[in-house]
């Protein structure tokens, strides 16, 4: 058995400049286009030339053929620092984690994570089809139902579990379409209601339309520096405290129940020097409610199958007693694919920058994101969480 | 509890004919050690040669131990359900025209979990499950759970329906009346509730055997149809092609001849012009109409069974010009197969050893009771095989060709 040495603090990295490219539900664009927004955006928020970022990392599923490296040619850079990370709704947090390490040595100094993906009118069902090996012999057969399908199982299971009801699954995805309302650029501009989201058509039970993310097009990206080179640009900057980033745990967990967060939570917390009662608001992946309920356990705001009890015990709306997915999340924003383990982030540094604008949270200082992802059979494989600070 | 699948209404000549679909195709070279157990009615997964734990999905390494030795291996056929779903939207468009459906995560009595397709009979969470590996339309291996013990009308589920080649309420047509085969065939193909059953007959004018019982038989027509007349073929194809759902093809010609003998070739010829031209001839005339209505209702075309000698599989010397013949057949019936595949008909072979019959006399037995070999045809059709092996001699081969297909042709007339 190896010993771990204890990790190395992030003292010192930041964030800065939080990108939204508003989506769209169809595009006609490639997803080389929406990078191309989001790099510009970038370099304009920071007051630079793109050709300045000597770090890329980029999350894309749909950028094939082409790999990073062909990027940099594509959008003429030419960075001493390069990533690609293909772990859909972890791949943002993962970015950060590196991009981190990357610019506390003084591999880069600047370094862009973008993430963005474009929807054409059948992008979807090719992805879907060409998702995974795993995929493709031993889930996409089966009803092709897609993530719908693969997750519907596991929030049934759950359900009968832990005792989750649709109600407690609707009472989150009314938060979050409550919160989007706040948010100009998201896609969904209509209230729901519990009746409208408890009558709605069903999907893939015990899934109907409202439990389901809207795949649409779009990008998120930020920069990653250290604090030195955030002041001397005259960029506001958020701090990184801490991340984790867990894959394939359990494995031997027959459904899954939990993600790899529960591996690594005590260190997630311990070095930010925080406890969950201290996080101003929190973001969680939201590719459904029911991953939303198993992250509130296991990156322990409850314990491990009260997250039906913690949802029927708080409002999880902008003013509410627990503040989460402010943005109003993948569910009410939209799911720009790999960019939606994104949106959190993004969201994330607006809430400690105080630019959040109409869903701002009251005097946030504290923040928790974290990023699931890659359901390559029967479970998300990729989990991920960080806690950011203003500075 | 399944509803009763119900004779079909009459077609409205003006509507049109529903094309067929295909589920996703797309596997890894791994997992056709899958298709290789369900082509057969095996149920078969992976197991760690080293650490002897069974895994799924297909992989090249064990993820406990990290061995290559991987070998797909008998499994046992259990499991208990953990999760399920039905599934209501989807955008694979063959799914799509059979929402909805139902799926759910099985905990294997192996060990390994699987995404399993679910019968509608099955129980809830928590339920034990019967599994069995099964060819969708598209010949692609996947998992199918059943309940453990019959319920009524069982085989009619609508999901089961996709993996097999049922002939309940289909029209079927036999191509050789004159093979001792046609007679059981017919009987079975009757008690399985066919709606018709035609069969070929050259020369009718000529009485044979078996011909007053098979009249006898409800549903039962017969149709000129000589194999080695293209002319034959098609005609009887314009004629009723468009309502055949199912071919079983007997046709056979059994001539001894030894391959020095003057003239063998020309008993090799028309041994050919029987069976491997006969086929050819069937498959230009109804393959294409076949394929077509793939999708045609619920009793749509679903199936073509050609029945060949096992020993097209490795020469046997005795019956070397059958052999010869029945190995082109094979070959023949692996092309149709793919010709077939975008219509989802099945492809079946039926290989047999010997007969009991006449052109089989002089050889010992162990040899194959026509009825046997009819009812190995209704049980593949019903339970969605590919190749069945049917009698002692031919599982004999089967399981040699599989072990040492040298040692079979080493050994081959001693």
């Amino acid at each position: 058995m190896v010993v771990s040495r204890a990790r190395q603090s992030y003292d010192g990295v930041v964030l800065a400049v939080p990108v939204t490219v508003p989506y769209q539900r169809y595009s006609i664009e490639t997803a080389h286009w929406w990078m191309g927004k989001a790099l510009r955006a970038l370099a304009e928020g920071a007051g630079i030339s793109h050709r300045d970022f000597d770090g890329f990392s980029v999350a894309s599923f749909t950028m094939g053929p082409d790999a990073a490296i062909a990027l940099t040619q594509h959008f003429g850079l030419s960075p001493r620092w390069l990533d690609h990370l293909p772990m859909g709704g972890a791949a943002g947090i993962a970015s950060i984690r590196r991009a981190a390490r990357a610019v506390q040595a003084g591999d880069a100094d600047i370094v862009a994570c973008v993430a963005a993906d474009t929807n054409q009118v059948d992008t979807f069902r090719k992805t879907l089809a060409n998702f995974s090996r795993f995929a493709q012999d031993a889930s996409y057969p089966y009803g092709a139902g897609g993530p719908n399908a693969s997750f519907a199982l596991i929030a049934r299971h759950y359900m009968d579990r832990y005792g989750a009801t649709r109600e407690d699954f609707g009472k989150l995805c009314v938060a979050q379409r409550d919160n989007a309302l706040k948010n100009l650029d998201a896609l969904m501009k209509k209230p729901l209601t519990l009746e409208q989201y408890m009558s709605a058509r069903p999907i893939a039970e015990p899934f109907h339309l409202f439990d389901c993310v809207m795949p649409c097009a779009g990008a998120e990206a930020f920069l990653v520096m250290r604090e030195e080179t955030a002041v001397s640009l005259g960029l506001p900057f958020v701090r990184l405290l801490s991340a984790i980033e867990r894959h394939n745990a359990f494995a031997e967990d027959p459904v899954q129940v939990r993600g790899g967060w529960v591996v690594d939570c005590d260190e997630l917390y311990g070095m930010a020097g925080s406890a969950p009662d201290d996080m101003d608001f929190v973001q969680t992946y939201d590719d459904y409610a029911v991953i939303s309920m198993m992250q509130f356990e296991d990156l322990g705001f409850c314990a491990k199958g009260e997250g039906p009890d913690f949802v029927r015990q708080h409002t999880f709306t902008i003013d509410g007693s627990f503040p989460h997915n402010t943005s109003g999340g993948q569910l009410s924003v939209g799911q720009a694919g790999a960019a939606g383990g994104h949106l959190g982030i993004t969201e994330a540094m607006r809430q400690l920058l105080g630019t959040a604008q109409g869903r701002q949270v009251g005097d946030a200082k504290l923040g928790l994101v974290s990023g699931f992802g890659m359901i390559n059979y029967d479970r998300g494989l990729a989990s991920a969480a960080a806690i950011l600070a203003r500075a | 509890m399944t509803e009763p699948f119900l004779k079909p209404k009459r077609k409205n000549p003006l509507a049109r004919t529903t094309q067929p679909l295909l589920p996703p195709q797309a596997r890894s070279r791994k997992a056709h050690g899958l298709t290789l157990a369900a082509a057969t009615g095996r149920f078969m997964l992976q197991c760690c040669g080293e650490c002897g734990r069974y895994t799924y999905p297909a992989r090249e390494a064990c993820p406990n131990c990290l061995s290559s030795d991987l070998p797909f291996r008998e499994a046992p056929t259990g499991g208990l359900l953990l999760s399920e779903t039905r599934i209501e939207v989807t955008s694979d468009p063959y799914f799509r025209e059979h929402m909805p459906w139902r799926t759910g995560l099985v905990q294997l009595d192996c060990g390994p979990i699987a995404v399993v397709h679910l019968h509608g009979d099955c129980g809830g969470l928590g339920s034990r499950l019967k599994l069995s590996l099964q060819l969708d339309r598209a010949g692609q291996a996947v998992f199918f759970a059943k309940p453990v013990s019959e319920t009524p009308h069982m085989e009619d589920d609508p999901q089961w329906c996709e993996m097999t080649a049922d002939p309940k309420h289909r029209r079927v047509l036999i191509t050789d009346g004159r093979s001792p085969l046609a007679l059981p065939l017919a009987q079975a193909l009757g008690k399985a509730g066919a709606a018709k059953i035609f069969v070929g007959v050259t020369d009718r004018w000529k009485p044979f055997d078996q011909q007053a019982s098979l009249e006898a038989i409800e549903g039962v027509e017969f149709l000129d149809l000589d194999l080695t007349s293209e002319r034959s073929v098609q005609e009887l194809s314009m004629d009723i092609g468009a309502k055949v759902e199912i071919l079983i093809n007997t046709a056979d010609h059994v001539r001894p001849a030894h391959l020095f003998d003057v003239g063998a070739a020309n008993i090799a010829r028309e041994a050919m012009d029987h069976t491997v031209m006969g086929l050819m001839r069937l498959a230009q005339a109804f393959g294409p109409v076949m394929r077509s209505r793939g999708a045609d209702g619920a009793a749509g075309a679903v199936a073509w069974v050609n029945v060949l000698s096992v020993h097209g599989l490795s020469n046997a010397p005795q019956s070397g010009v059958h052999s010869a013949a029945h190995a082109a057949c094979l070959s023949l019936s692996q092309w149709l197969r793919t010709e077939l595949r975008p219509g989802g008909i099945r492809v079946i072979n039926a290989f047999a050893g010997p007969l009991d019959t006449e052109w089989f006399q002089t050889v010992p037995p162990p040899k194959v009771v026509p009825r046997a070999l009819a009812d190995a045809v209704l049980d593949g059709l019903k339970c969605g095989l590919e190749d069945i092996y049917v009698g002692d001699v031919a599982k004999d081969i089967e399981a040699r060709l599989f072990d040492n297909p040298k040692a079979v042709e080493r050994e081959a007339g001693q």
